[in-house]
């Protein structure tokens, strides 16, 4: 009886995005399979100062966090404005989705994303100055993010005299 | 909504080409689409989009009529908010064609019956309306739709029936009338004026205990917080007086008169209402929010009064656009914006009248907190020159009452506002709230801006706070954050764990393994313990404080330290704290050190439980314990105390689940073994063996389930417990001192007990013979009695 209407079943917040992590190990069905069914949010766009507490006070408006895996420069180890987000259950995961996703958090609007599930070695960023591959290029001044993106900051550093 | 469209080229992700010749799953899909989307915003009259609608289903009704079918039915359920339209629509139909009009009605009534014996009875409201409005467009008989009411009223006459049965069907009638109630009177006034003359017997005799643990505010002005079918009928009444005008719902019916009043009518069977079952589910009564009324909103058209049909009309109309578009809140701002005959009334105030009273309602919001939060962003962004004034506002006016709130619902006014302003830089007029700074910080207007500004340290930091309120602010201001280490400085250094700490500190950053520090913890003198005494597992305090200050000072610097040094030195931390005392002053050395970052203590909490370090009924005994009473009023002890509930809570429920599991696999295989017929005997056994197996675990997890619940009992009755007896010191010191009963603290003790069994009502019925044979007897004082009566009528 009870009809389900896909016109009215609508919950797009929800949808798996277009990104796929090119170090998964596995193959792109099993990737799929694992991200249908994740508790596991990538979260983006964070400040480098955001800490755990603030991701942690957020997120947990849409249940219990099972737990937070900041993200780290590869090199200096410090944070590089990325985080895993990992709930108990996938509900409150979709909730992060709807709700969460596009809000701010310290002063910045922050973009939550499925992920296949967090494996040692995905906390650190993946760009060649050790952080995020977004950071190495980018052309804006971001102060939260380390100011200039790194390939700018090479050539503005270019453009100095020498000092050594 | 989908992303797909009307036209058959553009389709969402497929990537096959469509075919020319369409499949009929594509032409059932685009029905729907069809069906669904008409009334939306269009280049076309809404008129004539059902002209054209009309006939384009008239056509399919040869190949697709059962498909049709369904899908008006289910529109009828899940659309309320665009009922007229399709009642329209199918008027249109059954004027073109008789015989489905009449299946259609038979249909309905077939859903009516499913909707009610699966309790859906929100549902089942939507699909009476839909019925009634039926008889506008000439598809139902007046006559007969009157007898279904009748017939729904007569159940105000049953005997021995929960009154919130009798309450649905009364409802139900009531909510139908603004759309029908014309058509009724001009057809059958005199079996209308009999029948609401019932129902105003029925109302006169209701009992009304609930009503004070349902209302946000406790204060009759400026606006009363109505029983929710008082109200009801006192709009029905002025509906009455009015003759029945209503101008405010979307008839465009009205259009098609001259074509509708020719169809024929069809009689609606008798619908006898299915009896009462003892697992029925009825809707919980509630009380009618109200913040706003046509003085607050100076400018533009004015608000509808509470008691007029047109207020009834408006909110059940934005509630059930939230109900449809909770989960995509762009969606659903945008839906709420474009609400039809906006222009005639003031619709952000309609708007955020409707969201507050979802997010204060109680015992519970319909949705998640969090999506009352977005939600109004998404509004703010879309209506920026307007809706953020109406927000702010409102924001004030529930400052300004916080007095008489209900502690629940200033909970979430606390968390709605610091989220809110998180989002908008904590941009805030605090200077208009410095009337707060004179009174007695316990009271709900300091104390409010207190946990706001507290949560909002959470989303930020503690410097962000001090900078952006004014420095009268100061006492509100939360503590900075930071671990207090008994043995870390000049006078740590005298105290009797002090070289202990010091030894233990080492090993721990020297990676000791667990036998070696339990070793050195040997040493840590007890206070508790006599010098002849055996130096048995007996409880030494000092030997927690020393080794768990230690601890948590070195792994201080984040929520992850902290739970990796759990983690680590679990083995010690439990054997530490085997006994109940050695539980209790774990928590309390916890409180200790963290005290200023209740954040942390709530995370740390948690992960004690789960990791069983800690009991559940520990930690509550530890929150109403002396040690705690001063933090009593404080929002994160009740946040720790009902994610405590919670985690009982579905701790019982994962086991029970995994016994239903277990159960079914094993009928599973038993179905399995006896139509296999005659196998080979090894295979036979082996099967055996396994339904052995399953019966084994199956016998174990009953054990565990029945150990769960037990456990769960056991902390509810250990919280109800503290409160009456926290209470019953409170009345009695006041009654002999003839002090007033109604301090601060009362109220927020009173109703945080009401919150216990609002929050968790489902969970407690089950233990309502215990609570009521154990605790709330009739010995107890009437205060605190009143609030377990309250409880209980909510089921009557």
């Amino acid at each position: 009886m009870s009809v389900k209407l896909n016109a009215l079943n609508s919950d797009s917040y929800i949808e798996v995005s277009q990104y796929r992590d090119q170090h998964f190990k596995g193959n792109r069905y099993e990737q799929e399979k694992l991200l249908k069914q994740s508790n596991t949010l990538y979260v983006g766009n964070l400040s480098f100062y955001t800490t755990e507490e603030q991701v942690h006070e957020l997120f947990s408006k849409c249940g219990d966090v099972k737990r937070i895996i900041i993200g780290l420069d590869k090199i200096k180890k410090t944070a590089c404005g990325f985080c895993f987000v990992e709930y108990y259950t996938r509900g409150d995961a979709e909730n992060a989705m709807r709700f969460v996703n596009g809000t701010r958090l310290d002063d910045r609007i922050i973009r939550t994303d499925w992920d296949a599930g967090f494996k040692e070695g995905r906390q650190y960023g993946r760009g060649k100055s050790g952080g995020q591959v977004r950071d190495e290029y980018r052309q804006d001044y971001d102060p939260a993010r380390g100011g200039y993106g790194k390939l700018a900051q090479q050539h503005r550093s270019t453009e100095r005299p020498n000092s050594f | 909504m989908s992303r797909r469209r009307h036209s058959d080229e553009n389709d969402g992700g497929q990537a096959h080409k469509r075919r020319r010749t369409s499949e009929p799953i594509e032409i059932e899909d685009r029905l729907e689409s069809l069906i669904c989307r008409v009334g939306e915003k269009s280049t076309s009259s809404l008129e004539s989009n059902l002209e054209g609608l009309a006939g384009v289903l008239e056509a399919d009704l040869p190949n697709y009529k059962n498909k049709i079918l369904r899908i008006l039915c289910a529109v009828a359920r899940l659309l309320p908010e665009k009922l007229t339209v399709y009642t329209t629509l199918v008027g249109l139909l059954n004027a073109r064609n008789y015989n489905f009009g009449g299946e259609f009605v038979e249909a309905m009534i077939r859903q009516l019956k499913e909707t009610l014996k699966n309790n859906l009875y929100n549902e089942a409201v939507y699909l009476v309306r839909f019925l009634s409005d039926l008889v506008n467009c000439h598809v139902i008989a007046a006559p007969s739709m009157v007898v279904m009411f009748e017939n729904f009223v007569s159940v105000t006459q049953e005997e021995d029936v929960p009154q919130v049965r009798s309450d649905w069907f009364v409802y139900v009638v009531l909510s139908c009338l603004p759309w029908v109630g014309k058509e009724l009177y001009e057809k059958k006034d005199v079996e209308m004026d009999r029948l609401l003359s019932q129902i105003e017997g029925y109302l006169k005799r209701r009992v009304k205990t609930h009503v004070p643990m349902l209302q946000v505010w406790t204060a009759e002005k400026p606006h009363p917080q109505e029983e929710y079918l008082d109200c009801l009928w006192a709009q029905i009444q002025k509906l009455k007086k009015d003759r029945w005008q209503e101008r405010h719902i979307l008839r465009p019916y009205i259009a098609f008169d001259s074509v509708l009043c020719e169809a024929l009518q069809h009689n609606l069977p008798p619908f006898t209402p299915p009896g009462h079952m003892p697992d029925a589910q009825y809707p919980i009564p509630r009380v009618i929010f109200r913040m706003f009324d046509y003085t607050d909103a100076p400018e533009g058209p004015v608000m509808p009064g509470s008691h007029s049909a047109e207020r009834f009309v408006i909110e059940e109309n934005l509630h059930c656009i939230i109900k449809t578009h909770w989960r995509e809140r762009k969606t659903c701002a945008a839906q709420l914006l474009s609400y039809p005959g906006k222009n005639k009334i003031p619709l952000n105030y309609h708007i955020v009248e409707v969201i507050f009273g979802e997010l204060f309602q109680l015992p519970l919001p319909p949705h998640i907190d969090v999506m009352y939060t977005t939600l109004l962003i998404e509004l703010c962004k879309l209506q920026p020159g307007s809706l953020p004034q109406v927000l702010a506002q409102a924001t004030e006016m529930l400052y300004m009452r916080l007095d008489t709130m209900n502690t629940t619902c200033i909970d979430r006014f606390i968390n709605w506002f610091s989220h809110h302003l998180s989002n908008f830089q904590f941009r805030w007029s605090w200077d208009d709230w410095a009337d707060c700074l004179t009174l007695d910080l316990e009271k709900p207007k300091p104390k409010f801006v207190k946990e706001v500004l507290e949560k909002s340290m959470r989303l930020s930091y503690h410097q962000r706070i001090v900078d952006l309120v004014p420095p009268t602010f100061s006492a509100l201001i939360p503590a900075e954050p930071i671990f207090s280490f008994k043995y870390g400085d000049e006078s740590g250094t005298s105290l009797p764990g002090y070289p202990v700490s010091i030894t233990v500190s080492n090993a721990i950053k020297n990676r000791a393994s667990n036998e070696e520090i339990l070793a050195i913890l040997k040493e840590v003198p007890n206070p508790n313990q006599e010098d002849d005494d055996d130096e048995g597992e007996s409880f030494n305090p000092l030997k927690i404080d020393v080794f768990l200050q230690t601890l948590l000072h070195l792994a201080a610097k984040s929520f992850s330290h902290s739970f990796s040094a759990l983690g680590k030195f679990h083995e010690i931390l439990k054997n530490l704290t085997e006994s109940d005392d050695g539980k209790l002053h774990i928590l309390k050395v916890v409180y200790e050190v963290w005290r200023n970052h209740p954040q942390m203590i709530a995370v740390l909490v948690d992960k004690m439980i789960r990791t069983q370090i800690v009991d559940c009924a520990a930690v509550a005994n530890w929150l109403f314990s002396q040690d705690m009473a001063h933090e009593f009023t404080r929002l994160f002890i009740w946040e720790i105390l009902h994610s405590t509930i919670r985690k009982m809570n579905k701790h019982v429920q994962k086991i029970q689940n995994e016994l239903e599991e277990a159960k079914d696999k094993l009928e599973k295989q038993q179905h399995k073994r006896r139509d296999s017929g005659d196998d080979e005997d090894m295979e036979k056994n082996s099967e055996e063996d396994e339904e052995g197996q399953l019966e084994e675990q199956i016998e174990r997890l009953q054990e565990k389930v029945e150990s769960a619940q037990s456990e769960q009992k056991n902390l509810f009755l250990v919280i109800f417990q503290r409160f009456i007896m926290l209470l019953t010191e409170h009345l009695v010191r006041c009654e002999t001192g003839s002090v007033d009963i109604s301090t601060p603290w009362y109220k927020n003790c009173i109703e945080r007990l009401q919150q216990i069994f609002l929050m968790h009502h489902g969970t407690i019925q089950q233990y309502m013979g215990t609570l009521e044979n154990l605790l709330f007897t009739a010995e107890l004082d009437h205060h605190i009695l009143a609030v377990y009566q309250q409880f209980c009528a909510l089921q009557l």
